[in-house]
């Protein structure tokens, strides 16, 4: 190896490269404008499916209970249900589906239990009817809790223990911190976007460098220069690297920057589209996750020999094309490859274990959506970083293989 | 320098089967001499080129090439070869002062040298009005300047052509020729490829006619005549390959 040779193919390739209009575009404003379109989309998709629930919320109409206040208060403001004034052709809007269930609430409702009296309420639905039956569940699930706090009351009033009717208690408790919560809806997301982004910086370049070479003939005339085939693979390598690299780069940064700005103008967009509906808003506003800036890094290192993988890899493929053409027929199926292992480990109930971890790029694609969640394997993360380091030393030994084979180089 | 030793290859193609491009190929060629290599498209021209150049390794035979072993010190016969083919490119988002300087600095040039050859080759294949700009933009003539201005950074002792009037109208192609007669007149050792009859009979002290991946004759142009009684060298090729092709 002849570093300064090295270094002299490496600076050429990036004035090459960097004088193209095509690296520039693939390497530095797509990666840069790609990121802020997702989170704008996911903001957008969120805002829609919160608005869209809103809107569909199964309206119930109420009977009866003008004299009971309190429980009608309690209703309104149960936002799962939305509760119609009363009408008198109310049978025939629910067959009409205009109202998918009533309910009747009997007069006295309120007083009838203040006194410790008992009051039947009565819920009318539409058998076999989806939206008919979420109300009801709904409705069910309302009085349940409101009987509940009754029956505390009273108890409480006449100084007996919650335990009378409260044998035991069944609880459920989420121990996931806070991070993760968010860290697995997205989290599995921007990682693998960062993979991905690895592998469409290395494309380019990479088959520019080779394929590109030997069609436009300047492979040969390279070729015939004193410089060792090693060095020229390495140089070509390094500069396919850089691109890998830097297209993760400029979207981490963006996205760094998406966040800081896009925040507050996320909570603005939202007000604004909501046209007043200041909830709605709030609601759009955490769908921004919120991603453990350390463990950003962490993916970002162990997206290195990710990208070392994909530039010798794709360097190796593309040498042995002829022709440009030819080496995007080999490359853009890859892609497929790609994605594959990262909506394998998108999938819920998919998750790290030794075997798993050395599967390549599946196994950084698992322990990125741990890292983003402020969840630190240690030694899975050593596993998969040396892994994938071998994987990618295996795939660069290829590509200096693939130049110092003259079939490939003069493939005719 | 340049000598020959029973150089052959034969490639492997899935259709074709087992192809000998050439075939126990020996000849010698000294400093401040022409060789001209003559033969049909397919003969194994660049083949045997290729191989003197290092770009290909010798299935059997070898070569020794200004002083150094073609398959033992591939890269120091390199460093002191200049090979010009057709399908030798330029990098087109390079200006012609790039490139050169990048082929100086890949043979081990310094820059102050680098600066110095550069501005003498300039001046020697007036290329002054285009050393700035970008290959990509270029007419052939000034593609083929910047390719000769590309093989001779390093001062080779040895210049390997492979057809370079390929394509090139007659102007282009006078340049090419002046270029290579200098080459031998200041003691260069030249190869020459073509299957132009008049190229040989203008720039070549000794041919070789090749054919079928072997070659088939080798003398000065007098010593040819004699040997086949003909005169013109479109005769003295078709003679010695076995006559017209039915
Ligand atoms: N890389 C290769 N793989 C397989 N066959 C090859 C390869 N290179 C050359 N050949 C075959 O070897 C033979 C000699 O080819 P070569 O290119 O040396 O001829 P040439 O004299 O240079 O011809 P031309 O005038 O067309 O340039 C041809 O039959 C050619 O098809
Ligand atoms: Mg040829």
């Amino acid at each position: 190896m002849n570093w300064p040779n090295i270094a002299t193919i490496y600076t050429k390739e990036l004035r090459d490269m960097l004088r193209d209009r095509r690296t520039l575009l693939s390497m530095i404003i797509i990666p840069t404008l790609v990121m802020p379109a997702i989170m704008a989309l996911i903001g957008f998709i969120s805002f829609k499916i919160v608005r869209e629930a809103r809107a569909t919320a199964p309206t119930v109409m109420l009977i009866g209970g003008d004299d009971s206040p309190a429980v009608r208060a309690a209703l309104a403001a149960n936002d799962k249900v939305k509760i119609v004034p009363a009408a008198a052709d109310w049978k025939q809007r629910i067959s009409d589906k205009k109202v998918r269930a009533a309910v009747e609430l009997p007069a006295g409702f309120d007083a009838a239990l203040a006194q410790g009296a008992s009051a039947a309420v009565k819920i009318y639905n539409y058998e076999g009817e989806m939206r008919s039956a979420f109300a009801v569940t709904e409705l069910r699930r309302f009085f349940n809790d409101y009987r509940d706090k009754e029956i505390a009351g009273r108890l409480e009033r006449r100084s007996l223990p919650a335990e009378l009717v409260k044998p035991f208690e069944l609880k459920t408790e989420n121990v996931a911190p806070p991070e993760k919560v968010g860290g697995n809806v997205i989290g599995g997301l921007i990682p693998y976007l960062f993979i991905l982004l690895a592998f469409t910086g290395a494309m380019y370049p990479a088959m520019d460098l080779t394929a590109g070479e030997k069609e436009r003939g300047t492979m040969e005339t390279i070729l015939c220069s004193p410089v060792a085939r090693i060095d020229l693979v390495l140089g070509k390598f390094l500069m396919v690297l850089t691109a890998s690299l830097s297209t993760v780069l400029f979207s981490l940064l963006s996205m760094s920057l998406t966040f800081l700005v896009g925040g507050s103008l996320f909570a603005k967009f939202g007000a604004g589209a909501a046209a007043g509906a200041a909830k709605t808003a709030a609601a759009a506003g955490p769908a921004l996750p919120s991603l453990d800036p350390l463990g950003m890094l962490a993916v970002l290192g162990m997206v290195i020999p990710v990208a070392v993988l994909f530039s010798a890899a794709l360097l190796a493929i593309s040498l042995f094309a002829k022709s440009f053409k030819e080496a995007q027929s080999y490359v853009s199926p890859l892609i497929i490859v790609i994605i594959l292992p990262a909506v394998v480990g998108m999938l819920p109930g998919v998750e790290l274990n030794a075997k798993l971890a050395l599967v390549p790029i599946l196994n950084v694609s698992l322990v990125s959506k741990e890292l983003v969640s402020g969840v630190w394997q240690w030694p899975y993360l050593a596993l998969i970083f040396g892994s994938t380091c071998v994987y990618a030393a295996a795939a660069l030994g290829l590509a200096v293989k693939m130049f110092q084979r003259e079939d490939v180089i003069f493939r005719s | 320098m340049i000598e020959a030793r029973q150089l052959t290859k034969t490639f492997r193609d899935k259709k074709r089967g087992e192809i000998i491009a050439a075939e126990d190929i020996s000849f010698r060629v000294s400093p401040g001499q022409i060789y001209g290599l003559l033969g049909a498209n397919g003969a194994g021209k660049t083949t045997t080129l290729r191989m003197l150049a290092t770009l290909l390794q010798p299935t059997r035979g070898g070569a020794t090439v200004a002083g150094f072993d073609v398959v033992r010190d591939a890269a120091k016969v390199r460093a002191n070869v200049g090979f010009l083919a057709a399908s030798t490119a330029l990098y087109g988002r390079l200006t012609a002062r790039e490139m050169i300087a990048y082929f100086g600095r890949l043979n081990g040039l310094t820059g102050a040298k680098i600066k110095e050859r550069t501005q003498q080759l300039a001046a020697d294949l007036e290329m002054d009005d285009f050393l700035d700009r970008r290959c990509d933009k270029f007419s052939t003539g000034m593609k083929q300047k910047t390719s000769i201005a590309r093989t001779l950074i390093h001062d080779p002792a040895v210049m390997i052509f492979d057809e370079p009037t390929l394509g090139l109208d007659v102007m282009a192609a006078r340049t090419i020729v002046r270029f290579v007669r200098d080459c031998r007149n200041r003691g260069k050792t030249v190869i020459y490829s073509t299957h132009v009859m008049s190229e040989v009979e203008k720039l070549c002290d000794v041919v070789g006619i090749i054919h079928g991946g072997k070659l088939l004759a080798e003398g000065t142009l007098p010593e040819l005549r004699a040997r086949t009684g003909e005169t013109d060298v479109e005769e003295i090729f078709v003679k010695t390959v076995g006559g017209d092709q039915p």
